[in-house]
Parts: C-alpha cells; sequence; structure tokens
C-alpha cells in the first residue's frame, strides 16, 4: 500500500512537473493578459499620488490610476539598460509634459534580480524621476517568463477593471515618438 | 509515512534543480551566453584568512599592462572581484553593475581588479558587450588558476569561484566572501565591508 503510494506520488509531481516549468518560460502575450504581479506600495508620497495607490501593503498594476501603463523590466546590472535609460527618461518627460497624456499614462520600472539598495542605486545615477521596483527574488522575473532586460510591457486598462497587453517586447524603445503614437492610439480605440 | 516525506523532498530537489538559477540576462549579450546551469554553491576552501597579509600577485590585463597588488599599497583599499567564467549569464551581469558603481568603489579609495582564469582574448571579446569598463580586467589563465589558487578560489574544474576579497592600503585582508557561483553577490554587503575597510584609515 506504502508503495503504491508512494508511486502515484511520483506520477503525480512527473506529470505536473512540465506544467510548472512551462509556465515559467512564457512572457505576456499581445492581447492577452499579465500574470498577477504584485508590488510593494511605495513609502515615497509622491508616488503613490502617481500611481493613485495610498496605503501600505501591495497592489496589481491594472490598479494603477491611469488608462495606459508601460512597464519596463530591467537590471542595473545590465547593459543594454543602463544605455537605454536616458532614453526612457525622455519618454516619461514627453509623457509629463502632455496635457493630453500625463493623466492617463503612467510608467513605472521593475529592477529584476535587484535589491532595494540596487534599485535605489540606479534611480539615482540615472535621476529616473518615475516608480521603480524591486524584483530581488526573480519572483516578477519568473512571472514573466524570465525575458532578457530590458524589456517593456504596455497594458491598456479598461473601464470595468481588465487589462489586456498591447506591446510586450524585447530590447529598448526604438523610437519615442512613434512609441508614443502607438499608445495615443490605443487611447483613441 | 518516512519514505512519503523523503519522496516528496526529492521531487522538491529536482524541480528546484530543474528550475536552474535565477538570473535576469541584458540583451546586450544577445543569444551568446552559455548556461552551465545549476553548480555546486562552493567547491574550493580558502587559503588566506581576514586580518593577514593578502598574497602578492602580477597578472597581465586587457591594456597590456602587468598588475600587481603591490602597486596600490599606501595609496588605494583593493577590491578583487574573482567571477568564474566569460559568457556565462551571471557573471556577464556582475561586472557591468560594478561599472556603474564606479563611484560608490571610488567613494571609498578604492580600486576594483575583476579577475577570471580565462585568456586574455576571451576576455576581451567577451568585456567589449559591458561598455567601457573603468577597472582592471585581469586574466589568471596561465599557469591556470595560480592567483584564484593562492587565494584558495579555484575549483576542482579549474574555474573560479564567485568570491569578493577587500585588500586595505596596508595589504591586510579586511574581507572575505565565497558566495554561491550560481548567485550574484549583494552589492550592499560588498560596500558596507567596503565603507568599514576604508573607515579604519
Amino acid at each position: 500500500m506504502k508503495k503504491l503510494r508512494m508511486i502515484w506520488t511520483i506520477l503525480a509531481c512527473l506529470l505536473f512537473l512540465p506544467a510548472f516549468l512551462a509556465a515559467e518560460v512564457a512572457p505576456p502575450a499581445e492581447g492577452g493578459r499579465l500574470p498577477d504581479i504584485r508590488l510593494a506600495i511605495p513609502a515615497d508620497a509622491g508616488y503613490q499620488t502617481y500611481l493613485g495607490i495610498k496605503g501600505e501593503g501591495t497592489f496589481f498594476l491594472p490598479q494603477i490610476k491611469a488608462s495606459i501603463v508601460i512597464v519596463e523590466i530591467f537590471s542595473m546590472y545590465c547593459p543594454h539598460c543602463q544605455r537605454e535609460a536616458s532614453s526612457v527618461n525622455d519618454l516619461f518627460s514627453k509623457i509629463r509634459s502632455s496635457e493630453k497624456l500625463k493623466d492617463k499614462v503612467k510608467l513605472v520600472g521593475i529592477g529584476v534580480g535587484n535589491s532595494p539598495f540596487e534599485v535605489e542605486y540606479f534611480k539615482k545615477t540615472y535621476s529616473i524621476q518615475f516608480p521603480l521596483f524591486s524584483d530581488g527574488e526573480f519572483i516578477v522575473h519568473k512571472q514573466l517568463g524570465e525575458v532578457r532586460t530590458p524589456y517593456f510591457i504596455g497594458i491598456k486598462i479598461l473601464k470595468d477593471g481588465s487589462h489586456k497587453v498591447f506591446y510586450s517586447k524585447l530590447g529598448g524603445i526604438a523610437d519615442n515618438v512613434s512609441f508614443l503614437k502607438l499608445i495615443q492610439a490605443q487611447l483613441n480605440k | 509515512m518516512r519514505s512519503f516525506l523523503r519522496t516528496v523532498s526529492a521531487i522538491a530537489i529536482l524541480i528546484s534543480w530543474a528550475s536552474g538559477p535565477a538570473f535576469a540576462l541584458s540583451d546586450a549579450y544577445k543569444e551568446n551566453i552559455y548556461n552551465p546551469g545549476q553548480l555546486k554553491p562552493v567547491d574550493s576552501t580558502l587559503k588566506v584568512k581576514v586580518g593577514e597579509p593578502a598574497p602578492e600577485f602580477t597578472l597581465p590585463s586587457l591594456n597590456g599592462e602587468a598588475v600587481s597588488l603591490s602597486q596600490f599599497a599606501g595609496k588605494k583599499n583593493v577590491v578583487i572581484s574573482f567571477v568564474p567564467a566569460a559568457w556565462t549569464p551571471i557573471c556577464s551581469d556582475q561586472w557591468p553593475g560594478y561599472n556603474l558603481a564606479k563611484g560608490l568603489f571610488e567613494a571609498q579609495d578604492a580600486v576594483l581588479l575583476g579577475i577570471t582564469v580565462d585568456n586574455l582574448p576571451t576576455l576581451y571579446s567577451w568585456t567589449r558587450q559591458m561598455g567601457n569598463l573603468w577597472f582592471p580586467v585581469l586574466s589568471d589563465f596561465w599557469p591556470h588558476g595560480a592567483v584564484a589558487d593562492k587565494f584558495g578560489v579555484l575549483r576542482s574544474d579549474g574555474i573560479a569561484e564567485r568570491a569578493l576579497f577587500i585588500i586595505d592600503k596596508a595589504g591586510i585582508l579586511r574581507y572575505a566572501k565565497v558566495g554561491d557561483i550560481n548567485r550574484r553577490p549583494d552589492l550592499e554587503e560588498l560596500i558596507n565591508a567596503l565603507e568599514k575597510t576604508n573607515s579604519k584609515r
């Protein structure tokens, strides 16, 4: 009886092992939904205002008070992300200076495998104004299919609170002006 | 019941092993990184002691000059970063991070020496993907791993451990950390140790 139970346990685990591993390798698909990414509510009052999220604890990305959320997956250890930092700052600056976009489009960064100390150093080095979050234990990174960095995801938050991924690509944003047009097109839909 | 628990534990280890080490690879390297998978966390025994003089060495660097530990005596604190091998996932992230953190090292009057057991052509090709590194990159290729072995961080397969050492201006070893080869060391811990070393001037 004991042997039978052990065999069933092994078979059950082996059955779920491929699913477990496969679940690790799928980046978010355009047209689909994000996994439930849980982030810590920042202590900074300015960031809370920017995100439209108050209090303590955690929140999910689609809870951000915006129509569009752009997520940059980065690492301070990634040379490509370092080179891309000024361009991302330019994107943020363009959004913030646009009356049409500034309240509707929000930008956040997630430092995968980066401790809070490392995220803070990256933020300080490049004078980054938008909220950055630490994913020191690669929890979000695994949820996103362990994508290489930088990786950008755009989500549109719908009126019923659901959301849709409209952009999911590896590498930097080649042209901020074209990217803003893509964002505007999503807002017009 | 015991055998049941043993089985579940073994399967948990198998899943953990299969999921591999955690790292985020930069797109800067495209598809050119070799993933060795999960390795034995530490595979050597330290031969140096904190509080004692660090062993002297001279190694060739990428800029063509030989670099000796003694040339920094009385002038700079020295951080030595041994990484296991070029073109592998975690090593390829670690030094670009230290490149960005130049200000943190300089604030503590420290230089950084990056060492692997790879040869110079390999190191040249690999580090060019990282941007312009501000610190010397040294090759401990021949006699193979001799400096890594002096410190006691040469693994049985001929690669170095992922190890960090801090040597003060008097040449005394102040910090030694041989971390899990599968994980990037914590930058904050290193900088705190460096601050502590520098404050003892």
